[in-house]
């Protein structure tokens, strides 16, 4: 189906459900009960979620295939939020041109910074287009001030002009009336589960990118990536010019990258410099890394788990501590709450690092890996040694 | 005129001159053998005829056109191949797609972007690779990774890979170096089927005496930097020069 084979079709069916479905699955828990700070169904972090997972997704058809890592990946995400926003200012506030002008904006940074960045490779490619980031991110708060608003980032006013938009027309970002903001809730017994417009036009496109990048994979071009990262000597002794495939690949997680930055934007209208800093060209790397590089579906749970440990671990602090450890003795209570508390809060980012650290020493396949070994525990087959690798089975 | 012909290269590394003044002719359709001791030159002359080193004097023509300025990759295209000393494969890949890729490159260039077309659904692509694999007796093993295969079969591989892309110039830089006996002979055997069955000239730089006199119909004997003489393999086992080359003067 789709013209990909029954593993793919499958593949992509799951990832549609647990889309469609987020905002049942992520509120397992009712609302008013102790374990509902753990649900993670409200639209703001269900949107970041598949957000995040287009940028990931990208960003591992560049270090996933090729095995080019780019430290700079949140300047074209940076750069598509501020298309958007610009686009919302002045034409229109429906967010399929906000969204278009990200991406071909993104796509045509992505070919500058690419062309130079790509003439090295391994460890001075990385730090390329580190510089390269930061740069943007140092302009964006600066001298590029008129575009981008320094450190106040860009945001939309009513007198912006918008030439497109008739007087009577949405005032938030829409997608031909419907804003993206709007949400209806559904209550079921001591449940409730929010639909909103924003994470389905969200969601929806990220399925497509999903789409793309499967058959990215499964492409000759996609095979050629992967023959870069393999051998580029033999790639060049075989007739094969790596520089053009590496570029497309740079180019294409590019735009990947500002749909995203635009999706951010068309959610909340509003682009700051910060996004483009190198924490969060970190961020998508460990997302990459966390979920599988390489893999389909790694990228897309990397980051739904960084971007759930970053908005729920977050929000756990002492008084949350002591009502879970409220049943044990005072003096026990306490110690409990002293041991667990660098963990959670402002802290989340130390029980993250130490998740990190045990998947890559553990699993260096990611958490597709782990997926990948306890399904083959649960069907009692011996483990064989060339599937061991954690790399999805290529096409053939 | 032979296929590949080779006038007056020189190449110098600071004060090194590691080739001096390299006169070559390679007949089409012939096995050429490049022999010569350690550092006489042989990887510093076939590393200018790929592109991975411009020679500061002379000449380099493959069948009429320059090849001097070109980039491996445009090289290879026009029509040579190259087999590394250790096997140059895609180990994170199958060996089958080890087999597409360079049927890839013969069909679409050096750059396509075919992204969302499927690989399975090429099908002129896939039944040449098939076929080579036969070829080189490797079909049963077509889903292993290539990084798994003995040292044998990747030598196999990668001379089958070579083959795919139906070159006119096959060179060769020591493919049995490192290899056990068994694995030699089965060396010889394939490259000697190839020579016959193909139309291909084969140019092999090596060291074992055995490969190259099992093989070759002419040998050229290189030694610092020049070539000493060029002839037949039964006049080169006796030829008093190359005796000294490779022996010293105490041989006589």
């Amino acid at each position: 189906m789709f013209g990909l084979n029954t593993k793919d079709t499958t593949l992509l069916l799951i990832v549609a459900m647990l889309t469609m479905f987020a905002p049942f699955i992520l509120n397992p828990f009712p609302a008013d009960s102790a374990m509902a700070q753990f649900n993670a169904g409200y639209p703001d972090l269900m949107q970041r979620f598949v957000i995040f997972g287009i940028f990931a997704i990208g960003f591992n058809i560049l270090f996933g295939l090729t095995g080019y890592l780019s430290f700079g990946h949140a300047a074209f995400l940076g750069v598509g939020s501020y298309s958007a926003v610009w686009m919302m200012k002045l034409l229109t506030m429906n967010v399929i041109p906000a969204i278009a002008l990200s991406v071909i904006v993104a796509g045509l940074f992505s070919v500058v910074i690419g062309y130079v960045s790509l003439r090295r490779s391994g460890i001075y490619f990385s730090i390329l287009t580190l510089a390269f980031a930061q740069m943007s991110f140092n302009l964006a708060y600066s001298v590029l001030t008129p575009i981008t608003n320094g450190e106040t980032g860009l945001q939309i006013s009513l007198s912006d002009p918008r030439i497109l938009d008739g007087a009577g027309a949405a005032r938030y970002p829409n997608l031909f009336g419907a804003e993206m903001n709007d949400a209806t809730t559904l209550f079921l017994g001591g449940w409730s589960f929010t639909f909103s417009v924003g994470y389905y036009v969200c969601a929806v496109i990220m399925l497509l990118c999903f789409y793309l990048s499967v058959r990215i994979f499964r492409s000759p071009f996609g095979m050629m990536l992967r023959a870069v990262k393999s051998n580029q000597q033999r790639m060049n002794y075989t007739g094969l010019n790596t520089k053009p495939y590496t570029l497309a690949a740079f180019v294409i997680s590019g735009m990947y990258a500002g749909l995203a930055g635009g999706l951010l934007a068309a959610m909340d209208p509003l682009a700051g410099a910060e996004r483009m800093q190198w924490t969060a060209s970190g961020e998508v790397v460990l997302m990459t890394i966390l979920g599988g590089a390489g893999t389909l579906i790694g990228p897309v749970l990397g980051a739904g788990f960084i971007k759930y440990f970053e908005n729920i671990f977050s929000k756990i602090n002492d008084s949350v501590l002591h009502s879970w450890f409220s049943f044990m003795p005072d003096g026990i209570e306490d110690l409990m709450v002293t041991l667990v508390h660098p963990f959670v809060g402002k802290g989340w980012s130390l029980t993250l690092g130490i998740m990190f650290m045990l998947v890559v020493t553990f699993l260096p396949g990611g958490l597709v890996e782990g997926g990948q070994r306890i399904g083959r525990l649960l069907r009692r087959k011996p483990a064989k040694d060339d599937s061991a690798s954690g790399k999805t089975e290529p096409a053939e | 005129m032979g296929i590949l012909e080779v006038k007056n290269v020189g190449k110098r590394f600071g004060g090194l001159q590691a080739l001096g003044d390299v006169n070559l002719s390679i007949a089409e359709g012939s096995v050429h053998a490049i022999i010569g001791p350690n550092g006489a030159g042989k990887s510093t002359l076939l590393n200018c005829l790929v592109g991975k080193l411009i020679p500061d004097t002379g000449s380099v023509m493959f069948d009429g056109q320059s090849v001097l300025g070109r980039k491996p990759y445009e090289i290879n295209q026009m029509g040579i191949s190259r087999v590394f000393q250790t096997p140059e494969i895609f180990g994170d890949l199958t060996v089958m797609e080890n087999m597409l890729i360079p049927c890839f490159a013969k069909r679409d260039g050096a750059f396509e972007l075919n992204a969302i077309t499927r690989v399975v659904n090429q099908h002129d692509v896939i039944d040449k690779a098939e076929a080579m694999l036969s070829d080189m007796n490797m079909i049963e093993k077509r889903h292993m990774h290539a990084s798994s295969l003995s040292r044998g079969d990747k030598r196999r591989l990668e001379i089958g890979m070579c083959l795919a892309q139906d070159p006119r110039l096959l060179l060769l830089d020591e493919p049995t170096a490192g290899m056990a006996r068994a694995d030699t002979n089965n060396t010889i055997d394939l490259l000697k089927q190839i020579s016959d069955e193909r139309d291909i000239t084969i140019a092999i730089i090596e060291h074992d005496m055995h490969v190259v006199f099992s093989l070759a119909q002419r040998i050229t004997v290189l030694a610092q930097g020049t070539p000493l003489v060029e002839d037949t393999p039964d006049k080169i086992k006796g030829h008093p020069k190359v005796r000294e080359a490779y022996l010293g003067e105490t041989a006589h």
